[in-house]
C-alpha cells in the first residue's frame, strides 16, 4: 500500500470541495472494497476523504410514495429495515444474498454501487488489464474467463459488475441522487453503470468530484410476486455466476408488468426491454418464461471457460420467473433451489 | 556532491510521509490512546500497537473472518477498516468476552462441543457468533450457517461450531 493522507469531511459540500482540490483523492465509507484494492496496489489514492460520518444514514418515506435511502446506510441495516422488508422484499433478499454478515455491517449503500469488478486480472497488477491500466490489453478474453461476462462485452473488457444489491435496484427502477460542484442531479440506476466499450476504466457515469448521496426507490415494490435467485460456486459468501431478480404484477394468470434483471453476466446489472415486453400481456407459464429467456440471451456470447453461463442463465430465468409467479421467493438461508 | 543534489531532487517527487494520527479506542472497556499511521488497519492496531494478539490475521482481505471483532456492538472484519476511521468507538475482542473470571457462554460452548481443531479461526468465530446472537436474526440451523458464512474454518469444524452457537444462543 502506498502512503496517503487521511482527512475527514465535515459535510457533503466539504467532501465535494476536497475531492475537487485533489484529483488523485478517493472517498472512503465502508472501505470493504477500496482497502482491499489498496492492499493489492490496484487503487493508489494520494488522499482518503473519510465520508463515513456524514449524516446520510436514514431510510425514510419519500414524497411520491417511494423510499429514500441515505448513501451511508449499511447494507445490513438496509436489508433488515422494516420499510424494505415490507415494501421491497426483493431488495432485502438480494442484499442478504451478497457478502457476509460482517461485510454487510460495514459496506454502505453508495459503496455497493461503486464496488469494482472481481476479475482476477484486474486484481493482479502483474497482468495487462484495460480497466486498471487503459491500453495494456485484456488478459481475460483469452485467459481464465469462467466468471466473466456473456452480454454487452467489448474487445477491451469482459469483466462483470459484482453487486447483488444493484441487480435488485435495477429491477425496481431505482434512482441515484448525486451531488457535485455544479449541484445535484439524479441518474436512473439503469444508466448509472456503463458497458465497457473502449473505456472499460469507467465503471459508472458518476463524474469526477461527484458524490452519491442517496438511492430512491419508486412506490411499486412487487411484494407479492418476486424472487432473487443467485447461482454460485459455493452456497454462501461467493459472487454470482448468474443471478436473477424477477418481479411480476399479475392479473389472474396474465402478466401485467414484468421486471427482469441479471447479475454476473455483464459489466452492469442487465435489463432488457425486449425480454420484459415478451412477458407483458402473456400467460405466466413455462412457455412464456422460456421465450423471454431466449429473447434476453439472443446476443449472449460465451468465451472459452464461461459458455456454460448461457444455459445457466436460461434455466435460471425460467426458474426465477416460476418462483415469482408462484409467489414462492427463494429464501437466502435455505440452500435447496425452489 | 552530485549525489546529494540528486537525492534532494528526487525527494521533491515523493509524496511526503504523513504523520501519525492521535486517536482513542475503548478496547474491552479500557480507553486507549494511540498514534497510528493512516494506513494502519484496526487489526494491526489491535495486534501490533495494543498487543491484543487474540484477534487473528488470516487472509487480510475480508475473505476468512479470522479478524472479526465487535465495533460498537456490531461484528466487522478488522482487516478492512483503517484504525483512524474507528476513532472514538468501542471495540470488543476475544480478550474482552470473559468476565469476572468466567468464560463467556460461547467460549464454554466451543470447549464443550469441541468446536475447533487448530484454533486459528476460533477468536473470529466466537466474536462473530457474539454479533450473530446480538443481532437476533438467526433462529434455525440453516440461518446460523448462512449468517456465519463469513467465518471460514479450514479444519472443517462447522457441525460442532453450529452446535456450540445453538447452545449458547439458547442460554442468552
Amino acid at each position: 500500500m502506498i502512503n496517503f493522507q487521511y482527512v475527514r469531511a465535515a459535510d457533503v459540500a466539504d467532501a465535494v470541495r476536497r475531492m475537487a482540490a485533489d484529483p488523485t483523492a478517493k472517498f472512503i465509507a465502508g472501505g470493504t472494497n477500496l482497502i482491499d484494492l489498496m492492499k493489492e496496489d490496484v487503487e493508489r489514492p494520494s488522499r482518503l476523504i473519510d465520508i463515513s460520518r456524514l449524516p446520510l444514514r436514514t431510510v425514510e418515506q419519500a414524497p411520491g410514495g417511494g423510499v429514500w435511502i441515505g448513501a451511508l446506510v449499511p447494507n445490513s441495516d438496509l436489508a433488515y429495515h422494516p420499510l424494505v422488508t415490507q415494501r421491497y422484499p426483493l431488495l432485502a433478499s438480494a442484499i442478504l444474498a451478497g457478502a457476509s454478515a460482517q461485510l454487510r455491517n460495514m459496506a454502505s449503500t453508495g459503496g455497493n454501487l461503486l464496488q469494482r469488478t472481481r476479475c482476477y486480472y484486474f486484481y493482479d497488477i502483474t497482468t495487462p488489464c484495460n480497466k486498471r491500466a487503459p491500453g495494456t490489453g485484456c488478459s481475460a478474453i483469452k485467459g481464465i474467463n469462467r466468471i466473466h461476462a456473456i452480454l454487452g462485452t467489448s474487445e477491451a473488457c469482459i469483466a462483470t459488475h459484482p453487486s447483488d444489491m444493484c441487480v435488485a435496484l435495477a429491477a425496481l427502477d431505482a434512482k441515484v441522487h448525486v451531488t457535485g460542484p455544479m449541484g445535484e442531479r439524479t441518474i436512473p440506476l439503469s444508466e448509472f453503470h456503463r458497458l465497457p466499450g473502449d473505456t472499460p476504466q469507467l465503471d459508472t457515469n458518476l463524474r469526477q468530484n461527484e458524490i452519491v448521496t442517496a438511492v430512491e426507490l419508486p412506490a411499486q415494490g412487487f411484494t407479492s410476486n418476486y424472487t432473487y435467485l443467485k447461482l454460485r460456486d459455493r452456497l454462501s459468501y461467493a459472487f454470482a455466476l448468474v443471478s436473477i431478480a424477477a418481479a411480476l404484477e399479475l392479473e389472474g394468470r396474465t402478466i401485467k408488468k414484468a421486471r427482469l434483471a441479471l447479475g454476473g453476466v455483464a459489466h452492469k446489472p442487465w435489463r432488457d426491454p425486449a425480454a420484459e415486453a415478451a412477458l407483458r400481456g402473456q400467460v405466466a407459464n413455462r412457455a412464456t418464461f422460456t421465450h423471454a429467456a431466449d429473447v434476453l440471451l439472443r446476443e449472449a456470447k460465451g468465451y472459452e471457460h464461461n459458455s456454460f453461463k448461457i444455459e445457466l442463465a436460461r434455466r435460471g430465468i425460467v426458474r426465477a420467473l416460476t418462483q415469482a409467479a408462484q409467489g414462492t421467493p427463494q429464501p437466502q438461508s435455505k440452500k435447496e433451489i425452489l | 556532491m552530485p549525489r546529494t543534489s540528486k537525492r534532494q531532487a528526487s525527494n521533491n517527487d515523493v509524496i511526503p510521509v504523513p504523520g501519525k494520527i492521535a486517536m482513542t479506542l475503548t478496547v474491552n472497556g479500557v480507553e486507549k490512546q494511540l498514534k497510528v499511521a493512516p494506513w494502519t488497519t484496526l487489526l494491526d492496531a489491535l495486534r501490533d500497537h495494543l498487543d491484543l494478539t487474540g484477534t487473528k490475521k488470516g487472509c487480510d482481505h475480508g475473505q476468512c473472518g479470522a479478524c472479526t471483532v465487535l465495533v460498537d456492538g456490531r461484528r466487522i472484519n478488522s482487516c478492512l477498516t483503517f484504525a483512524v476511521m474507528q476513532d472514538g468507538t468501542k471495540v470488543t475482542t476475544i480478550e474482552g468476552l470473559a468476565a469476572n473470571g468466567e468464560l463467556h457462554a460461547l467460549q464454554q460452548a466451543f470447549i464443550d462441543h469441541d468446536a475447533f481443531q487448530c484454533g486459528y479461526c476460533t477468536p473470529g468465530q466466537i466474536c462473530s457468533a457474539a454479533g450473530l446472537i446480538a443481532e437476533g436474526r438467526a433462529k434455525s440451523v440453516d440461518e446460523i450457517r448462512e449468517l456465519m458464512s463469513g467465518n471460514i474454518c479450514r479444519c472443517g469444524a462447522y457441525p460442532n461450531i453450529v452446535a456450540a452457537i445453538q447452545e449458547a444462543m439458547g442460554q442468552s
